[in-house]
């Protein structure tokens, strides 16, 4: 066993493509059916059940509808802009993916196959990189559409964008700052040796979860399309499958999003307590830490969908809990909440970090745990005492309310 | 400032946003784990309806199958929306029969006035809603029609209490 030949490197390659790419489209089109389905149960509604078992079928439905729609250009929409703009919003939200691990490794007998589809030694920068593009096809379509609800849209998709992007980058830091590492692998590695970085990182996990929100425009942030604002937003003058195709980028940014708290916090494919799957890849194609079998790499891949599934649910159920933050209260969490909190928390992290490895207590499960006990103080504080009307009720502005109440002369 | 602006003061112990977050999430989430009991599932469950529920018409006939409508013509009279078209004959033997009876359903409104006139009881509201159609002159029901529906008579009244006491 070794290193893959080049014919079946690129054979495997082009086998975890195509499989990943059909399992990730199904799974968009079971997420829309799982929102609407999420939905109407917290509403006490039964959500579509017309269209096979339970309603199963349901996107395969909508899909067909889309496809037989008619096909909408707005009179003075700049025609190549706006036919571009859902392809550049998907693409993005597609080809995310291929960084991310999905299963254990595998042995064959041609050499150790790799369970991610491009394992790019910075992979760190393209998810960041990636993600950040998406946002031209917002503000495009918006733009392009020549129309003034989805032009505001798109100028609040493109403000939220930018303000959110920079929260992001900086809760990507902490995991920076304790993985020593920007391979998605070695991450989910460094996991499975020792915590899930959920512990020493738990006040980073709320950050990230809260900025992939309003990265993803999901509803508490949903900006750019606030229905009872501007229509829908950057995509009202879409119809049919260019319309399709701005959901399915939505839906995709949302497992995206799961996939990478997954990844980041939770472990990744790791399944917890058991050892028997800490197996890694190596450069020269062996697989380090135990025997790999098929099955180790089924599970992990089925555990890895169930985690990546309980993170779609919970943005689902947060979208139908939290009602629209106002468009003042978006920006002000973003510049001046998130941002100095993140910077607070990376400096009190990495000087407790210092401190740690002052007293000798090197990377390993002692480190996370005393990393663990910083961060639920943090976050206890973060809680019960930062949180109380500091950061979302009037988002500051409470505090200045007398004097702009002040009658006017 | 405004007129009449009411400042509400809200406690600032009761306004954890994270933590009322995390309890709307417990409600959600209640809502989400009961069944669903309220939801009448429409094709396959019906409502049962009133006996005076008053839909789409329904002619009355003869044991024969003639229509029991001797063209008085009170019923077109009577009409507030005049959407009853009734062009009366007469057979061999004397007999007043309608020789065109149309009733425009898009324009009726459902008042009953032309089955409380009737004086042979020929025309009546049925208890019935689903008049869905392909096409607007579908809705204009000519005497044949009428007489082949099989839908229940609207009742105007209780039967045990007319006056509705």
């Amino acid at each position: 066993m070794g290193q893959l030949s080049t014919t079946a490197f690129l054979i495997s390659s082009a086998l975890k493509v195509l499989g990943v790419f059909t399992i990730w489209l199904l799974a968009v089109a079971g997420v829309t059916l799982a929102e609407r389905k999420v939905a109407a149960w917290i509403q006490d509604r039964s959500g579509p059940n017309r269209v096979g078992p339970w309603g199963t079928f349901q996107p395969l439905a909508d899909g067909l509808k889309n496809f037989v729609k008619e096909e909408n250009l707005p009179a003075g929409a700049s025609r190549w802009l706006f036919y571009l703009a859902p392809v550049i919003s998907m693409f993005p939200a597609f080809v995310v993916f291929a960084v991310i691990p999905f299963a254990a490794p595998l042995a064959t007998p041609w050499g150790g196959v790799n369970m991610v589809i491009a394992d790019l030694p910075i992979g760190f920068l393209f998810i960041v990189a990636l993600g950040s593009l998406g946002v031209y096809g917002l503000v495009l379509g918006g733009w392009a559409s020549n129309s003034k609800y989805p032009f505001l849209g798109g100028v609040r998709a493109s403000a939220q964008m930018i303000s959110y992007e920079v929260a992001l980058g900086l809760s990507l830091v902490p995991i920076l700052m304790l993985s020593g590492n920007v391979s998605l692998p070695g991450i989910v590695h460094q996991q499975q040796q020792s915590l899930w970085f959920v512990l020493p990182l738990l006040v980073g996990l709320l950050f990230f979860t809260i900025s992939y929100f309003a990265e993803t425009n999901r509803l508490p942030f949903d900006m750019p399309e606030a229905e009872s604002e501007l229509v829908y937003g950057f995509h009202t003058e879409y119809s049919a499958m260019k319309f399709a195709m701005f959901m399915m980028a939505e839906y995709s940014n949302l497992i995206i999003a799961s996939a990478l708290i997954v990844t980041f916090f939770f472990g990744g494919w790791d399944i917890p307590f058991w050892t028997g799957d800490d197996l890694r890849y190596a450069a020269d194609g062996s697989i380090a830490g135990g025997q790999s079998a098929w099955w180790i790499t089924l599970l992990t891949g089925l555990a890895y969908a169930l985690k990546v599934g309980f993170f779609v649910f919970l943005y689902i159920w947060v979208r139908w809990t939290v009602p629209r933050f106002r468009y003042d209260q978006v920006m002000a969490l973003g510049w001046k909440i998130l941002i100095p909190l993140l910077v607070v928390y990376i400096i009190v992290l990495g000087a407790v970090m210092l401190l740690l490895e002052g007293a000798g207590i090197t990377f390993g499960t002692r480190y996370l745990l005393w990393l663990t006990a910083l961060n639920l103080i943090l976050m206890l504080g973060i809680m019960f005492w930062l949180d109380r009307s500091r950061i979302i009720v009037g988002t500051g502005w409470r505090q200045m309310r007398p004097q702009q109440a002040k009658p006017r002369g | 400032m405004a007129i009449g602006v009411k400042k509400v003061e809200r406690p600032e112990a009761g306004s954890s946003y994270l933590r009322a977050t995390l309890k709307g999430m417990g409600l959600t989430f209640r809502h989400l784990a009961t069944p669903i009991t309220v939801s009448q599932q429409y094709p396959e469950e019906k409502w049962e309806l009133a006996p005076r529920m008053r839909g789409t018409h329904r002619m009355a006939v003869h044991e024969d199958g003639r229509a029991k409508c001797v063209a008085c013509g009170l019923c077109p009279t009577v009409c507030p929306a005049n959407c009853i078209k009734l062009v009366p004959a007469e057979d061999e033997n004397g007999e007043r029969y309608a020789a065109v009876y149309e009733i425009d359903e898009f324009r009726c409104i459902f008042c009953g006035y032309c089955q409380e006139v009737c004086p042979v009881e020929a025309i009546h509201l049925g208890v019935h809603y689903e008049a869905a159609e392909y096409s607007r002159e579908r809705f204009v029901y000519d005497l044949e029609r009428l007489c082949e529906q099989d839908h229940p008579f609207t009742q105007l009244w209780d039967p045990e209490d007319p006056a509705s006491e």
